[in-house]
């Protein structure tokens, strides 16, 4: 029997899709890659953390929350995680967890409900997590300029902001694509002592 | 919705120390003398002869990631696996690795 490597060689990079209800994040997560649906259960009592009451589990309330997840093979040793956020607001704390260390973020933005992505652009922009909008495009809505959505949301103006149809493949890679350009100029300009810095918290 | 950490002795993990992208590698191989429960076997066969992640350990195994989280802790502890941290985008060691990624991306 073959032993295992002794070093782990893979790189592992993080995306989030995030958004309003039914804005499209589940249906962007599959086009692009394989979607696996991931559990966790989660104690709604125990969302501020540090509880260390390990027998009192059972007692407690634990819902399931579902999250979409799939995985983009760059080549061998170099993966893209991307994890669909769940959208209900009491699940907000999940996303602490999600965001930490995360490339950059997709928020799915519909025009006829704009500010349902206000929390998630709030949520980036605080983390100085790399974003971009992605404005989908729903039957009988008009199409909007990409200014005009970055005006209505009062996006930075180093936000991109790209038209999409999270149902197309070639339509989500390129958001993608468009994120991981823009994350890679913003952690460029980052200098390592700040990230650094940022981690330890 | 408790019943699956009954498996885990009703143990959860307050940190999330294994991040969803923390990549796991087994390094003992399953006989039935290993002392782990079949849940913890069958997470040790999926990352023995290739690296997983967290997240795909969970959604391979179809247990919630809190569960797998504990499960992963004790075979840690039995140093029966290791665990990598993911790198923060920051401190990538490479700046091509980006650019690989967009390439890799437009390639699909
Ligand atoms: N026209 C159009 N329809 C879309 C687009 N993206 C998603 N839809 C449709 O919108 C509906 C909701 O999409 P989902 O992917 O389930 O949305 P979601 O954000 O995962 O929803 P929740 O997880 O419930 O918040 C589905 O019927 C999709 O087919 C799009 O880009 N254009
Ligand atoms: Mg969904």
């Amino acid at each position: 029997m073959d032993s295992a490597p002794s070093e782990i060689p893979r790189l592992a990079l993080k995306i989030l899709v995030a958004g309003g209800f039914g804005v499209g994040k589940t249906t962007l997560v599959g086009a692009v890659s394989e979607i696996r649906p991931l559990r966790t259960e989660e104690q709604l009592t125990a969302a501020g953390r540090g509880v260390d009451d390990l027998g009192g589990v059972e007692r407690k309330t634990t819902t399931t929350v579902a999250m979409d997840f799939g995985r983009i093979t760059v080549r061998d040793g170099l993966a893209v995680y991307l994890f669909g956020t769940p959208g209900q607001d009491r699940f907000w704390f999940l996303w602490d967890e999600l965001a930490t260390g995360a490339l950059g973020a997709v928020v799915l933005a519909d025009t006829r409900r704009l500010t349902d992505c206000f929390p998630a652009v709030d949520f980036f922009e605080r983390r100085d997590i790399p974003f971009v909008v992605a404005v989908n495009r729903f039957a009988g809505t008009r199409d909007f300029r990409p200014d005009e959505v970055s005006r209505a949301l009062d996006l930075d103006a180093g936000t991109p902001v790209v038209r999409c149809d999270a149902r197309q493949r070639a339509s989500g890679k390129q958001v993608l694509v468009a994120l991981v350009e823009h994350a890679s100029t913003v952690h460029a300009a980052r200098t390592p002592v700040d990230a650094v810095v940022g981690e330890a918290r | 919705m408790v019943r699956p950490y009954t498996m885990t002795g009703g143990r959860t993990r307050p940190e999330p120390e294994f991040d969803l992208i923390a990549l796991v590698v087994g390094d003992v191989d399953v006989t039935p003398e290993l002392p782990v429960g079949p849940e913890q076997a069958a997470l040790l066969r999926l990352c023995r002869a290739n690296a997983l992640s967290v997240a795909e350990l969970a959604a391979e195994t179809d247990l919630p990631v809190g569960v797998v989280r504990v499960l992963l802790g004790d075979l840690l502890d039995a140093e029966y696996i290791r665990v990598s941290r993911p790198v923060p985008p920051a401190l990538l060691p490479d700046e091509h690795i980006l650019q690989e990624v967009i390439d890799g991306l437009r390639a699909l």
